[in-house]
């Protein structure tokens, strides 16, 4: 079996389970966000009363962070209130920052666990070896009453991932990169076990960054097998023992795709799928694109390491006249060594606009809105149309570097150029 | 549950994303009339306003994908939508469409089959969809088990209520 099967087994007392099979598995963690007040009008219209455990349940409020309207900041009142009701022993309010970040933060995430959130990113926490995944307002509120949701076990599609990037190549163009090539149906209903050794030797953050856009190929869930890294990671937060799974070494994939990220260079997501990608250097190859907005932040693009890089370029340089960038750290805990290592000063400097952690503009929500005919290059998941504002803008999908210097710019630009 | 469906189409294309089915700038909207107003404003804010009560949705590919928001079968059930038929469907959107008893037909190809404005019926049971206009059948897949057991108790609510003793 694969790890991922191996965790849906153990969770539903079964002893092996098999792809297409309808299984009820037991919910590690159960994670709401602000957007999904739904969750608890769906809870009582079924007749729930108390959730099922106050201990693995918790509510994020991070898209509406801090609240830009009354509306919002009704709807956390509510969500407030339930939490308390509940004696949830987790809650993260408008001070803590991107559900994704967040939890693993606070040891909720560790390997060999099922964790469903609300929200389609949830994929992320394959990162640290759970089946992780996400759902809507109604299934969640199941959860809450029983603790349990059905799933079925997905076939499995290996992303082998060998090589060392080059220089001015981040995480973010490799998954780029394989969504570009996989479409953003290709692994719809399945899911995605990213392997190989570019994996085997990437960090924590940098794993975050890929399994959170495996949804972006319409994945059920991501996985990678923790390395040591991980495990650190995990070991000085978790707040319960985990047990690592494996999968093992005869079981076959459905499909198997291999990509050698030591000849990648930097890509770019044009508008408006994701899926849209292209090597950088062809697009600007093809003629010069003004930019009125970059981004960096989101649950894939704004930690530490993704500010640091950004950081790493604009030292000493300004974003070009009539322009603006939009930095939202990941979590208030990022924006904090951000602020230790000096990072935010520096962009600060360099004319960059600093938001509350959160995910501010990258579903439109507040925090850099785009107005009609307006370019934005973002280190953010999704550039459909209307994402972070109006339909007619137009949004670049690209790595903290490539935000950077294309700001420093007033163009898309190579970062290579300033490393 | 209705077996058949019968609706006028509107036809909409690959990928729609649940950000051009309910934007996010309206997400903090509880009312769900409200909320149906607002649906595929993404695609042409038209199409909330003249759709026919109890039309079908007809889509191309990964009809759905992008954000795991609720919102958006809510806004096709408010808007008046009886179904949603596609060459293929995201995998959250499928699950929140069942859940609130919105049907979601697979059928592949359909979308360059019809024609805005015909007349669909769909046969659930059966897995057909007929087209009044030009008299064609075509086979679609057919509801996996677990849905069909969530769709025939009414979406997922009733089911609930149900198991814990809650008639409504």
């Amino acid at each position: 079996m694969h790890a991922i099967e191996k965790i849906l087994a153990k969770n539903s007392g079964q002893r092996q389970v098999k792809a297409g099979e309808i299984v009820t598995a037991k919910v590690d963690f159960a994670e709401i966000n602000d957007l999904y007040l739904q969750t608890i009008y769906s809870f009582y219209e079924m007749g729930g009363e108390k959730v099922w455990d106050s201990e693995r349940a918790a509510f994020v409020f991070d898209h509406y962070a801090p609240a830009p309207d009354m509306k919002s900041a009704a709807n956390h009142g509510e969500m407030r209130e339930f939490a308390r009701k509940n004696h949830l022993k987790f809650h993260f309010d408008t001070n803590c920052g991107v559900c994704h970040q967040v939890m693993p933060e606070a040891g909720v995430i560790y390997p060999g666990m099922i964790v469903v959130a609300t929200d389609s990113h949830t994929t992320t926490h394959g990162a640290f070896g759970a089946m992780s995944t996400g759902c809507g307002a109604t299934d969640m509120a199941t959860i809450l009453m029983t603790g349990k949701l059905w799933f079925r076990v997905p076939e499995i599609i290996e992303v082998r991932l060998e090589g060392e990037t080059k220089k001015g190549v981040y995480p973010k163009d490799v998954i780029l990169r394989v969504v570009g090539k996989l479409k953003a149906d290709g692994a719809v209903y399945k899911a995605i076990d990213f392997t190989g050794s570019y994996v085997e030797n990437l960090g924590v953050s940098g794993r975050m960054v890929i399994c959170n856009m495996a949804v972006e190929m319409g994945a059920k869930t991501a996985y990678m097998q923790p390395n040591q890294e991980v495990l650190e990671y995990v070991s000085e937060r978790a707040v319960r023992p985990f047990e690592t799974q494996h999968t093992d070494p005869d079981f076959r994939y459905e499909e198997s795709h291999t990509f050698d990220v030591s000849v990648l260079e930097p890509q770019l997501a044009c508008p408006h799928s994701v899926d849209n990608v292209s090597s950088l250097s062809d697009v600007i190859a093809q003629g010069e694109i003004r930019l009125d907005q970059g981004y960096i932040g989101s649950c894939t693009g704004g930690r530490a390491e993704d500010i640091a890089a950004a950081a790493g370029i604009l030292r000493g340089r300004h974003i070009a006249p009539y322009t603006r960038l939009v930095v939202v750290p990941a979590s208030a805990a990022v924006m904090q060594e951000c602020m230790e290592k000096g990072y935010i000063q520096e962009l600060m400097s360099a004319g960059a606009t600093i938001a509350s952690p959160g995910c501010g503009a990258c579903l439109g929500a507040h925090e850099g809105i785009l107005a009609p005919g307006e370019v934005c290059i973002t280190t953010t998941n999704r550039n459909f149309p209307g994402r972070m504002g109006s339909t007619k803008a137009s949004i670049y999908l690209a790595s903290p570097a490539v935000v950077a210097a294309s700001m420093a710019e007033g163009r898309i630009t190579d970062p290579r150029n300033y490393l | 549950m209705k077996t058949t469906i019968t609706g006028k189409t509107i036809i909409v294309g690959n990928n729609i994303d649940t950000d051009q089915i309910y934007p996010g700038r309206f997400l903090a909207i509880t009312d769900p009339k409200e909320i149906g107003s607002h649906c595929l404003c993404g695609v042409d804010e038209a199409i909330a306003q003249n759709f026919p009560q109890g039309g079908i949705v007809v889509a191309g590919t990964n009809f759905g994908c992008g954000s795991s928001r609720e919102h958006a079968p809510i806004a096709l059930i408010n808007m008046g939508a009886g179904a949603v038929v596609a060459d293929s469907f995201a995998r959250i959107f499928f699950r929140n469409s069942i859940n609130l008893g919105l049907p979601l037909i697979v059928c592949k190809g359909i979308s360059r089959e019809v024609e805005a404005g015909q007349e669909l019926t769909i046969d659930i049971l059966e897995g057909t969809i007929k087209v009044k206009e030009t008299g064609k059948v075509y086979l679609c897949d057919k509801l996996g088990d677990q849905a069909m057991k969530i769709l025939e108790a009414g979406g997922i609510k009733p089911m609930m209520r149900a198991r814990f003793g809650k008639p409504e």
